[in-house]
């Protein structure tokens, strides 16, 4: 079955597994790491520049915008406000449209603030930015982010760098059903069989930042992440057999001694 | 010059002394900074790396300057 491309605002990507550049030892071990992964799209963060410290290297130097797309997020922000003045700011660095929205509602479970983020999808969306919208797992709030002009929405899978993998598979079926937007499990994912799972429940992709960059050997988890979401999505699209409670012998009793 | 002459401003949280009608492109070129890489906010208010040159920069004027990290 030939797949359809992976589009998100028009534009076409060949890897349906997005990357975080934090947390990494170095930015040589996360640049490698994004290479193994294939992901032709990198999240990444606005903070201050150190003024004290000029030679310092800096991500821009390790991972080459023209070659990788730069999704800028709001990691941090806790308020409309924020979020909207770390997407402007990311926008006049090099002109980028395409954001990834993040607005947290506490420090410890780092849920979103979903009344926050859908203010802000919409203000964004009206100030002619593309974003991409982390969210909670709920049916109905991710309906409202796709009619406030989200254009993709990327449910958590579980709290941010949790690890623990998909929590709520009947939430995000019933979100694939009512969508045509990319969907993409955002946080949360911890092993290769979650990214998978994440695919087979019909996700357009999956984010994934810790379960690679802690991982003992990331570059190795990248590449089982980049296998796992290449047959997660050729599990979802041959269409599984019925699950049955009884056994189906494989092999005929025709001619049997 | 002479240090009374100096104003204060502030650039990424911490103060810094510089001369009247230093233009905010000097703060740049003095901080090493390669403006293709970064954002300037100036009092809250984006500036347009085209037109630093133009921008003087008066006393208590907050400056940010930001670039991309790693994150998720």
């Amino acid at each position: 079955m030939i797949d359809k491309k992976f589009k998100i605002a028009n534009k076409i990507f060949k890897s349906r597994l997005i990357v975080g550049t934090g947390k990494y030892k170095s930015f040589s071990e996360c640049a490698k790491a994004i290479k193994t992964s294939g992901a032709d799209i990198v999240t990444v963060a606005v903070r201050r520049v150190n003024i004290s410290n000029k030679n310092k290297a800096r991500l821009m130097d390790y991972i080459d915008p023209k070659k990788i797309t730069y999704l800028p997020n709001t990691a941090g922000c806790f308020t409309a406000e924020d979020a909207i003045r770390t997407l402007r700011l990311a926008r006049e660095i090099g002109g980028w449209k395409l954001v990834k929205l993040e607005v947290l509602g506490d420090k410890r479970n780092l849920f979103p603030e979903m009344i926050e983020t859908l203010r802000s999808t919409e203000l964004l969306t009206k100030e002619g930015f593309k974003v991409m919208v982390y969210c909670n797992d709920d049916p109905l709030m991710a309906k409202r982010l796709e009619n406030a002009g989200a254009v993709a929405i990327m449910p958590l899978a579980a709290p941010i760098g949790s690890g623990l993998g998909i929590q709520n598979k009947t939430n995000i079926k019933i979100i694939r059903s009512q969508t045509k937007l990319p969907l993409i499990i955002d946080a949360g994912i911890g092993q290769a069989s979650d990214a998978t799972i994440a695919m087979e429940l019909g996700c357009d992709g999956v984010l994934i930042n810790t379960a690679i960059a802690k991982a003992k050997n990331p570059f190795q988890m990248a590449e089982a992440m980049k296998l796992a979401v290449i047959s997660g999505r050729k599990s979802f699209l041959s269409g599984r057999i019925n699950p049955n409670l009884f056994g189906s012998a494989s092999t005929s009793n025709k001619g049997i001694i | 010059m002479n240090i009374k002459n100096k104003i204060k401003i502030t650039v990424n949280g911490k103060q810094m002394q510089i001369i009247p009608k230093f233009s905010l492109k000097s703060l740049i070129t003095k901080l090493k900074m390669p403006l293709n890489k970064i954002a300037i906010e100036l009092n809250k208010k984006i500036i347009d790396k085209k037109r630093i040159s133009k921008i003087k920069l008066k006393k208590g004027d907050k400056i940010e300057i930001v670039h991309f990290i790693g994150g998720g």
